[in-house]
């Protein structure tokens, strides 16, 4: 599956079940394929297999293609940055700023406007004086 | 427009600090951090979030309250004590969140400097313990997911 968008957001929310962070703890130790993972949780393999679907929609897990039994394997990379809190507080307020900065250019403009037209209010003053000459 | 990267950084156990320069003066900046009909339009967090209550009170031992509601109808609200007011370079005041997950007393202190028509912003949040930081910042993480869950919800039911 290619990355998109939302694939930090599908790891978090699938990282958000308990049973799905035990899949991973397991898958973290090696391999395994659907029935060793299903094994531990007293679950049935549909069951499971609906949670490694989210997992694998997440990016978080892989599926190898070499044996018959296509053990399902962990893919570091999406957990590390899942867990990258400071990363994920430092976007929310990535956010808010650029929300700022549309603000500041707002008042930096009202601001130029204001100090026009009082430009402006001075100017005509001359003009009259040179018209009632 | 190019807009300057926000650094976050943590230089003790208990606090967080981020600092983000503005294309702006530093009243015009102190005026978008204090005003309430400003602060509305910018402290968001995350989409899909809005802020229907935003009032302060600035001068040192004014109250602010901050409420912010999700599209669910989901109400969030926060609010504190102003310890210090120089317009236009510092603020500081106390933060608690109305769920107290923050474990106590948090301070945040804000400090503004221009230089050449630009203005630094350094905010530091300072949490009254090291747990209480690292659950700040796996809420910002959390919070930051409740829009991205439905997002998600609908295209797993899909």
């Amino acid at each position: 599956m290619k990355p998109t968008g939302y694939t930090l957001d599908a790891t978090f929310a699938a990282l958000a079940d308990p049973t799905r962070r035990a899949i991973l703890a397991r898958l973290a130790a090696g391999d395994a394929s659907v029935t060793e993972l299903a094994e531990p949780f007293d679950m049935s393999q549909p069951a499971v297999s609906k949670h490694l679907k989210v997992l694998e929609r997440a990016g978080l897990i892989s599926r190898s293609r070499q044996a018959q039994r296509r053990p399902r394997r962990l893919e570091p990379r999406p957990l590390a940055e899942a867990t990258d809190w400071i990363e994920r507080y430092r976007r929310i307020w990535e956010g808010n700023y650029k929300r700022l900065d549309a603000v500041l250019q707002e008042l930096k403009t009202k601001q130029k406007k204001t100090i026009d037209a009082l430009l402006h209010e001075v100017k005509p003053k001359p003009n009259k004086k040179r018209r009632t000459r | 427009m190019k807009t300057a990267a926000l650094k976050v950084t943590t230089p003790s156990e208990r606090e967080l600090v981020m600092t983000r320069e503005f294309d702006a003066p530093r009243g015009m900046v102190f005026d978008a951090l204090t005003k309430p009909e400003l602060v509305q339009r910018w402290l968001l967090g995350p989409p899909g979030w809005t802020m229907p209550v935003c009032e302060i009170d600035l001068r040192v031992g004014g109250k602010y309250r901050y409420v912010w509601r999700n599209a669910d109808g989901r109400e969030m609200g926060m609010g504190g004590t102003f310890k210090e007011m120089v317009r236009p370079s510092r603020l500081a005041a106390t933060e608690s969140y109305d769920d107290h997950w923050t474990g106590g007393e948090t301070l945040v202190t804000t400090e503004l400097v221009e230089t050449r028509g630009k203005t630094t912003v350094s905010t530091t949040v300072r949490y009254a313990t090291r747990e209480a930081r690292d659950a700040a910042l796996k809420m910002g993480a959390t919070k930051g997911l409740e829009a991205s869950y439905v997002r998600l919800d609908e295209l797993l039911t899909a």
